[in-house]
Formats: C-alpha cells, structure tokens, sequence
C-alpha cells in the first residue's frame, strides 16, 4: 500500500514542473526567437525591410508584367457588393489610387486606397547575400577569418599540447615554476595588456597583417592546462615501455601521447575555432586596413557607416554565425563536457 | 577528467587526413628532435616541448606587462619607449584629478569617471541578473523534464555567437522601426527610441549581455545541481517537505560553492565587458553606456591623438582591480576546498 502511494506521488505533476515547462518554453522563444527573426529579416527585400509594423516571412509585392509598359504592383480590389478582384495600381494621390485591370491597363478608374490590399508572396531576396559577397568584399573577410581560424587552431594544438607533454609526463626542476607561470598567465586578460602588445606586435611588423591576429593569442594557458590534465591520466607505463625500446623523447609526444589525448584535443580545437571566429577587441586594434579585415571587425565597420544597409548587414550577420552554429549542433556535447571539466569557456 | 570519445568515428575523412599530415610533418621533425636530444640529452628535453609556448608567452603577455608600467609611467604619443620623456606619476595624476570624486563631469579625464561609474552601474545590475537568470534556469533543467537536452542547448546557444552577431540581432530587433516597437504600437503603446535614452541604453546593454552568456554560467550551475546527491531529496519526500523548504534548506546551501564560482567568474568578466556593448550603442548615448575598456580602447587607439601613457595608466587601475578579483576568487575557491 504505502509502495502504491509513493509511486503514484512520484508520478503526479507537481506546479514546480508546471512553472519548469512555462518558464522553459518562454526561454526557447526568448532565447533562440532573435535568430530566427534575424535570419528571416535577411532574406526580405530592402523595401520589406522599411515597413512597419514588419512581418515575419520575407514577403515582397507581386508585380504584374505587361507588354510595353513598366511592371506594375498587383492589388485586391474590394468591391462595395462584397466580391473581390484582382487589379494593378497605376498610381497613387493621397488616398487615392488610380487602377486598372491587368489585363486592360488603359480603362482606369478612382478608388480609395482602403479598399485596396497588396498582394504579396514569399521571396528570398538572395540578393542580400550574393551582392555584398561579390561586391563589396566580403568573400575577402571570410577568407580571412578562415584563414585566422584555421592556422591559428593548428599552432595553438601544437604548441600547447608539446607544453601540456612537458609538464604532465616529465618530473624536473622548474617544473612547479612555469606550471604557476602557465596559471599566473591565465589571470591577465587582454584588456589590461593591450597597448603593451600593439608596441610588440609593431616592431615585429605585425600591425595589419592577419599574422598579428594569430600569433598574439597562440599560446593559450586555458589549452595547455586542460591538455595537460588530460595528459595526466596517461599510463604511465605505456611511456616507459616506450623507452624500454629507445623510442626517442620526440616520438613517445608524437607517436603515443598525442594520438591518446584525442579527446581533450578535439576539446580544445572547438574551444580555439570558438575563440578565434569570434574574436573582435584585439582584431579591431591591430587591424586597420580594409583588406586585412576579418568578418567581426568588417560586420563592425559596415554598421557604423551613416546609412545603414540593413539588408546587407543582416545577411552577412546570417554568414557569420552559421559556421559557429554547424560546430554547435555537431559538437554539442563535448563543448558541454569541456567546460563542465574545465570551468572555462 | 571525463571527456566523451574524439569525433574520429563521425567524421573519417577529417580525422584520416589530420592524421596522415601529422604523421609527415612529425615525421620530418624527427631528425631534428633526435639531433637536439643526442645534444643536450633526455633530461633537458622537456625545455625544448615547453620553448615555443615559452617564447609566445614571454613576448606576448610578461614583456608587454612590464612595459605597461613603463607606458603608464612616461608622457608624449610616441609609441616607442625609449622616445617617450619621463613623465613620473603625471598620468595617474591626469586620472585621478577630480574636484569631487562623485561627479564626473568636474574631473579632468570626465570620461574615465563616466566609464568607472558606468562600468559600477553595469557590474552591480548585470552580475545579479545573470546569477539570478542562470540560477533559475539552472533550477528549472534540473527537474524531470522531456527534452531537456534540446532546452540545455537551446540556453546555450547564444554563448558561442560572436559579441558583434549579439549586438546587431539585437540592434535590429531595438531599432526605431523594429520587432519590439512594432509590439509596443501593437498594444497600444509609443515607439520609444531605445538607443536615445540613457537609461534605455544601460537597461539593454544589461539585457543583451545576459542573454548572450548566461547559459555558461547555467552549465556550471547545473553540474552543481547534479552533484548533489538525490537521496536527499528523496527524504525530504519521505518527509513532505514544501518545494520552497526543500530549495532553501538543501539545493541552495549545497549549491553554494557553484553559486560563489559563478558570482567571481562573471564579477571578473564583467568588469571587462566592451564588445557587445561597444556595436549595440557604442558607449552613447553620449557618454552613458561607456565602459573602462572602451575608454582605454578609444584613449590609445581609435581617437585622433593616439594617447598611450593614458590609456596603459587606466589599463593598469584596470588590472588592480582584476587582480583584487581575482585574490578573492582564489581565496573562496581555497575555502571551498577547505570545505569539501
């Protein structure tokens, strides 16, 4: 009897689960509802885009051809009986417009514009997105942030995970020391070193050029911590064994402890990609010239400028989300894990 | 540490190709590395792993933090050091001559005041809401709920977008003619012109910034939250325990130590914000959403006369104040341990 009671409590519905669901679905649309607005608005054309109060599906008016004569905007006419036909606007004075049928432009008349609805349909405006790629450069950013992504993930996995090698697998003096110099470096963000780090990057040639974005941030302490944790729990036995058969210092780091430390690596190459795709304070400073321009810093300077080409902005918007958006519904889960483990983003 | 598997099996084709150019390269490196090591011998190897992160991070973070305190001790716009006239104090001095230390505007570096108390305004409104927002969130994935993964990724989307992607969705959605003014004369309301108003400003920057990170701070919450053991709670059944009761007298306490990580991370994070807040409103309007890092930003780099000293001066009060953070981070985290 009282095993029946308590699982039937189990199974009621208590309000906190009620407010769990509320509060969870009001989060959906609040959280993830910008996007989808986002991704809509930049597919509307830029005469969509100006009308108010705006309408979620890129909607554009239907035009109607017609031999010898400019494209005109088709129109429902609500007729004083009730009944509705379709007719073009010629044009408009006030709140009255002049229409014909579409099939004869020539007989006109007057009605008020109350009567009239525009027709409209779903149109992509892919415009939006071929236009500033092709036009305005933007295929060059993209380059560039790929570029920057790429090469960037590839020598922080490299250089930190040799570090990360060092300070798990040997014992030797000094050790102690730069492991509080790796965690001492962890605690200075780039905020505070920024003009320190532009006076370097100067005399070494690196102001506006992608190299100065890369280089400044290779050697990260949040990898080569998490890498060397990883690397900790290594047996170690595999190691010595490895000795065992003169295999040299550099193959046991390329030949074993690399390839087993796959999963913190994967890890690590999503965090980098995450870092570097979106960085933005340190581009914005060391990158001055419009050809060098990643996407962040260009999305930026096209936002600031005095007319603002919504249309076109919001499909590079789209453009520059998308890769971090692939990653996330891939990878999901072991961004999840790692900063589970690490406390880190 | 509990990682799940490498993504190899998913994608081959990457994986087999990572592998087969790691194993060239490397390859090549060998006689090179086997060189060094008959040289110097195994004992002094692991220097030669840990060098090139060595190098990049002497030239990239100590030497440019010694040099900070160089900038910030010397006059003039030259960018070299050595160019720059010795200037003593004068640049803290420049910061922090102020007639009345509660009104900005009577001090020579207004905009250094103005971005201070902004950044207070924005630290003390934001932490709170965040910590708040996430808590609950954190509180509500917890539940024996459907789908919850799909709600976990949906919370966390909006961290791994760029602050530059953040900032527009939302500049759009804010803008005069745009989704939320459309609301507001739907029900009857007014356009109000968000970017206008200071206090429309600051709300949100606050707003945008805890919509873009606090699904992080839900994630380590809700690590927290599944840490505690469920037997507890399972008494407290026995017992008819209020959910309310059960909330304070058990999830709260044993979620504390979380709940302090959290409130330090995103006090640390905070004090720095800049990007996000930099595209939504660009620290106007006037000067009522400027942030501490905006300041040195514009004060070293974007203004017309590029005033370094200035700018490696407020970095370093900057940094003062992180680095107070970050003692405390480490002295309840030290607790914590205690603790446990």
């Amino acid at each position: 009897m009282s095993l029946l009671l308590k699982r039937r409590h189990r199974n009621q519905w208590h309000w906190t689960d009620v407010a769990a669901y509320i509060y969870l679905c009001l989060g959906v649309v609040l959280m993830f509802g910008p996007v989808i607005w986002l991704v809509m608005s930049s597919f509307k054309t830029p005469s969509a885009l100006m009308e108010f109060p705006p309408s979620l599906l890129p909607l554009t008016q239907k035009m109607a051809q017609s031999s010898g004569r400019e494209a005109l905007p088709l129109y429902t006419l609500t007729q004083a009986d009730g009944t509705s036909r379709e007719v073009v606007q010629l044009h408009r004075m006030g709140i009255m417009a002049t229409i014909a049928s579409p099939n004869h432009p020539d007989q006109t008349s007057q009605v008020s514009i109350d009567a009239l609805t525009p027709e409209r349909h779903i149109e992509f405006a892919t415009d939006n997105y071929t236009k500033p790629l092709r036009e305005f450069n933007f295929l060059r950013y993209l380059k560039n942030s790929l570029f920057v992504t790429i090469v960037a993930t590839i020598i922080t996995l490299l250089i930190n995970s040799m570090a990360a090698y060092a300070l798990s697998i040997y014992e030797f003096k000094g050790r102690t020391a730069i492991l509080l110099l790796v965690i001492g470096t962890l605690m200075i963000p780039v905020t505070v070193i920024l003009v320190p780090v532009y006076l370097v990057a100067t005399k070494l040639a690196l102001v506006n050029s992608l190299w100065g974005v890369i280089l400044p941030g290779a050697a990260t302490p949040t990898g080569v911590f998490l890498l060397r944790q990883y690397m900790l729990t290594l047996p170690r036995d595999l190691i010595e064994a490895a000795r065992m058969d003169k295999a040299s210092e550099w193959q046991i780091y390329w030949r074993i402890v690399v390839p087993l430390s796959a999963p913190a690596l994967a890890v690590l190459a999503i965090f980098s990609v995450m870092w570097r795709w979106n960085d933005f304070l340190w581009p914005l400073v060391i990158l001055n010239k419009s050809e060098v321009y990643t996407l962040q810093i260009a999305l930026n300077a096209f936002q600031g400028e005095l007319q603002v080409q919504w249309h076109y902005l919001l499909a590079m918007t789209v453009v520059t989300l998308l890769p971090v958006s692939l990653v996330f519904v891939f990878l999901q889960r072991f961004i999840t894990s790692g900063i589970a483990t690490t406390g880190m983003k | 540490m509990a990682l799940d598997k490498a993504p190899d099996q998913e994608d081959n084709f990457l994986a087999g190709l990572a592998t087969r150019l790691w194993h060239v390269t490397m390859s090549l490196a060998e006689p090179v590395m086997a060189g060094i090591q008959r040289l110097i011998g195994a004992k002094r190897m692991p220097w030669v792993f840990l060098a090139p992160n060595l190098v990049f991070f002497a030239t990239f973070v100590f030497v440019p933090l010694l040099i900070d305190f160089g900038y910030s001790l010397t006059g003039g716009t030259h960018l070299f050091l050595s160019q720059r006239p010795w200037d003593g104090s004068a640049q803290y001095g420049h910061l922090f001559n102020c007639q009345n230390f509660s009104n900005p505007n009577s001090c020579e570096q207004d905009r250094f005041w103005h971005a201070i108390f902004n950044t207070g305004t924005f630290v003390v409104f934001q932490v709170s809401a965040m910590v708040l927002a996430s808590l609950i969130t954190a509180l509500a994935l917890n539940k024996r709920i459907r789908a919850r993964g799909f709600f976990r990724a949906v919370f966390f989307f909006p961290v791994l977008l760029s602050p530059v992607v953040v900032a527009l969705i939302w500049k759009w959605i804010l803008q005069r003619d745009g989704l939320l003014n459309a609301w507001l004369t739907a029900f009857g309301g007014s356009k109000v012109l968000f970017f206008i108003s200071p206090h429309w400003a600051m709300f949100w920057a606050i707003f945008v910034s805890v919509w873009a990170h606090m699904g992080f701070y839900t994630l380590i919450l809700l690590a927290g939250l599944q840490a505690i053991p469920g037997d507890l709670y399972e008494a407290a059944q026995m017992d008819a325990t209020s959910a309310t009761r059960v909330l304070w007298r058990i999830t709260l306490p044993l979620l504390m130590p979380n709940l302090i990580v959290v409130v330090v991370l995103a006090l640390i994070k905070s004090v720095q914000t800049f990007d996000e807040v930099y595209v939504l409103t660009g620290g106007g309007p006037g000067t009522a959403t400027l942030m501490i890092v905006q300041y040195i930003y514009e004060t070293g780099f974007a203004n017309q006369v590029q005033n370094f000293g200035l700018a490696a001066a407020a970095s370093v009060v900057l940094g003062v104040a992180l680095f107070f953070l970050t003692l405390l981070q480490l002295a309840l985290s030290r607790r914590k341990g205690e603790a446990l």
